[in-house]
């Protein structure tokens, strides 16, 4: 459900308060890049689902990871930062 | 000191013995990814136990396998998942359910006090089971929610028959699915809602609820409360939690979380229930449907400690899609040789059926133990995996090797 009602963005906010609290604990490896990562793919989700999902994909794999996040679910992730995100995600999360 | 010594070496040789006489990819079987298992801990969500956190949000967390010592899944123990970021909580009171689409004759609204008075009550056992369950085991691994073996769990669910409160609406002829849209929602605009579909005959069926009730309380808020829609027999793709919107169309539902989502290639998986409103000659995929035949062993661990002529007790579960569980095999020389365990009671065809089965290992040294499931159907569980890109239906026969001393 598609909702911008005020009642679902409290709903939101109470339910994640503990959730949130817990999320900004994740640590993601220092490197070039992660700083895009941080900015961009927290929008929709945490930084925790790039972690289990390691290391265990190629470099083509990433990329089409980040672009399925681009053209299907509509990330607004300039072409820029997808460089950048797509390199540090093969280099410190992935297998080649 | 040396008695330790000794039962390395036998505990060794007895592991190159297994090896003589299994298949190697058995014995290479991946298991979590190194990612997965650092990135996940047990975390207590509101109103839940402790479960293995996969992620925080989307929220999904899985119950502990140690978890399941009885045939139902307690309220505080069962698995969250959940696609979107916004997972609002919705006071029952406040709780509206749309009933309408192009194919409905009468487009209605309920609220729950009107879906619990007006149509009769109907409870049923049945297991929940996430589509993706089991897939960080995929060898090689796939992207996604890295489950293990949690991401399901069985319930008494209570409810309305989703046929009655469609049959007030009056389904039209040309209906050919019943949509469904919980509350939950994207955190952007462009990104996909989470909407789903079922075939009208399958929304019909009589074991497909709108459930408002979960083990005797109300349905709680992480597993989809005020109301969720109910499948017996099929994955919980189409268990929407949240339920505010039931539509029926006269097209088949179009969206990403129908295609490419929630696939497996065209028969991979044969079932004996297919959604073929959503298949297409010219696409090779089908939406996944009836969970497969299915076993978990629940009190025993990889590397557990026994001792020679002290009887092991083996337990689990075993669920398929309703045909119903006839057999549960057990194997403990790492699948050589086969014995029946002992079925318990059955909870209804739906339900999660608990096994037992005692041994004696007489020998020291590793013992691989194995539990394999089969319905009435004649299905049974697969011994190597049927590799598929998302990473469904596994189905793989456990091997768990003890240490006998």
């Amino acid at each position: 459900m598609r909702t911008l009602a005020i009642s679902s963005i409290l709903g939101l906010v109470a339910f994640s308060s503990l959730a949130f609290a817990s999320e900004d604990q994740i640590e993601l490896k220092q490197g070039p890049g992660r700083e895009a990562v941080m900015a961009n793919c927290v929008m929709c989700h945490s930084l925790d689902m790039i972690q289990i999902n390691s290391p265990f994909l190629k470099r083509g794999q990433w990329e089409a990871t980040v672009n399925k996040m681009r053209k299907v679910m509509g990330a607004p992730i300039s072409d820029d930062d997808t460089a950048k995100i797509v390199a540090y995600l093969s280099k410190y999360y992935g297998i080649d | 000191m040396k008695n330790r010594r000794t039962f390395l070496k036998h505990s060794g040789l007895a592991v190159v013995g297994a090896g003589l006489f299994a298949p190697t990819k058995l014995l290479s079987a991946a298991g979590l990814a190194s990612g997965t298992l650092a990135a996940s801990g047990l975390e207590a969500l509101p109103g839940k136990k402790p479960l293995i956190k996969r992620s925080y949000r989307p929220v999904n967390y899985e119950t502990p396998v140690d978890y399941f010592d009885d045939v139902i899944t307690p309220n505080d123990r069962f698995f969250v998942r959940w696609h979107l970021t916004n997972v609002p909580e919705i006071a029952v009171a406040d709780w509206k359910l749309k009933i309408g689409g192009e194919s409905a004759e009468r487009p209605f609204e309920l609220t729950m006090e009107q879906l619990k008075k007006d149509f009769p009550a109907v409870e049923l056992i049945a297991v929940c089971q996430c589509s993706g369950n089991r897939r960080g085991l995929s060898d090689p691994h796939v992207a996604g929610v890295e489950w293990g073996y949690g991401a399901m769990g069985n319930a008494r669910w209570k409810g309305a028959r989703l046929k009655d409160v469609l049959a007030k609406a009056g389904i039209k002829p040309d209906a050919v699915e019943i949509t469904f849209d919980g509350a939950e929602g994207p955190a952007l605009d462009k990104t996909p809602d989470f909407v789903k579909s079922l075939p009208l005959w399958k929304a019909v069926d009589d074991n497909v609820l709108i459930a408002y009730e979960m083990n005797g309380e109300p349905l709680p808020h992480l597993n989809g409360g005020p109301a969720r829609i109910v499948v017996p027999g099929w994955t919980a793709t189409y268990w929407m939690k949240k339920i505010v919107a039931i539509n029926a169309v006269a097209k088949p539902l179009q969206g990403f979380w129908m295609n490419p989502a929630y696939r497996v290639p065209k028969g991979m998986f044969p079932t004996g229930e297919r959604f073929t409103s959503q298949e297409k000659d010219n696409v090779a995929t089908t939406p996944i449907t009836e969970m497969v035949v299915n076993s978990l062993i629940t009190n025993i661990k990889d590397g557990q400690r026994f001792s020679a002529g002290v009887p092991v007790v083996v337990k689990g579960m075993a669920w398929d899609a309703g045909y119903g569980i006839n057999l549960v095999e057990v194997s403990t020389d790492g699948g050589r040789t086969w014995q029946d365990a002992v079925l318990d009671r059955d909870h209804g065809r739906f339900s999660f059926r608990l096994w037992q089965f005692s041994f004696q290992p007489s020998q020291p040294g590793t013992h691989v133990v194995m539990a394999k499931a089969s319905n009435r159907q004649g299905a049974t569980q697969t011994l190597e995996l049927i590799f598929n890109p998302a990473g469904y239906q596994n189905n793989v026969v456990q091997r768990i090797a003890i240490q006998v001393a």
